[in-house]
């Protein structure tokens, strides 16, 4: 991976790009990132049925996918994704876990 | 009599058209002038004049969409917001062809509640998150899916002259009983 992949995948993206988190269909948390560090933040805080939510229905897979171009990442997401049961602050655990250490990797390459 | 905001004087007459079209907008200025004692002619007139005031802003069909295919979502939107940016908000989300209806509500916080439809919950919720959460302003979003109607109407023009008419009528009835 180059400099300039590295620094897309770690790129702030504009308001209307960042990943909004919802509790269910239309009820918006008021929670936002525009950024993977801002991302790995906001899944330390943010209420647990928003994670469950997103993660379900593939929205962070989708997100990490599209919008950050990290297909690694994303294809790590959609591996939890397919674990059965996953619920609660286990889910944020282990989503925190992937998604910081992917953060933390990026950030030390270069 | 009635003095709108625009000063406009509307009488009894004027009123009674009102009420008729909202009835049923295709009457006659025949029926119409019929069913309130006027010529046709002055019907015509009325309602040229109340169309110029703005005051009959339309025509249009309501249809019942489900008869003819088309599944929506509907659903209540509220909108937190941060007051220094609430017209902003409500202006911007009025601009969508997805939202019917928009006002703005002061309770505890300052809201916005508009009425959206999508054609499915995954449309709706796509509107949501891609259009009107990412608005500037925009602190919180509640969505409540409708499921079922019970009632909806516009608001109505109630004219007082049937009712003095049937007034009129029910005392001398009871002049007569006398």
């Amino acid at each position: 991976m180059n400099r300039r992949e590295v620094e897309r995948i770690l790129r702030k993206v504009p308001r209307e790009k960042a990943f909004y988190f919802f509790t269910s269909i239309g009820n918006y948390t008021g929670e936002s990132a525009a950024s993977l560090g801002e991302f790995v933040e906001k899944l330390k805080t943010v209420n647990s049925k928003s994670l469950e939510f997103h993660l379900h229905r593939g929205d962070f897979e989708k997100w990490v996918a599209d919008t950050l171009e990290d297909k690694e990442l994303a294809e790590e997401i959609g591996v939890l994704r397919r674990v059965p049961s996953l619920m609660g602050e286990n889910l944020r655990r282990k989503l925190h876990f992937i998604v910081s250490r992917r953060h933390d990797q990026l950030k030390s390459l270069f | 009599m009635k003095v709108t905001d625009n000063g406009v004087i509307l009488d009894a007459v004027d009123l009674g058209i009102l009420e008729a079209l909202q009835e049923n907008a295709k009457q006659t200025y025949t029926e119409i002038g019929r069913r309130l004692g006027v010529a046709h002619s002055t019907v015509y007139d009325r309602i040229r004049r109340l169309e110029a005031y703005g005051i009959i802003k339309k025509y249009t069909t309501v249809i019942d969409v489900e008869k003819i295919g088309l599944r929506n979502v509907t659903a209540i939107m509220t909108i937190f917001t941060d007051p220094k940016q609430s017209e902003e908000v409500a202006e911007k989300v009025s601009e969508f062809p997805e939202v019917l209806e928009v006002y703005t509500s002061l309770s505890e916080e300052l809201l916005i509640i508009a009425k959206v439809v999508a054609e499915d919950q995954e449309r709706l919720h796509s509107f949501i998150a891609n259009r009107v959460a990412p608005l500037p302003g925009v602190l919180r979003i509640r969505t409540s899916i409708i499921t079922k109607k019970f009632k909806e109407e516009a608001v109505r023009v109630r004219n007082s002259l049937a009712d003095k008419i049937k007034l009129i009528n029910s005392s001398g009835e009871n002049r007569g009983r006398r």
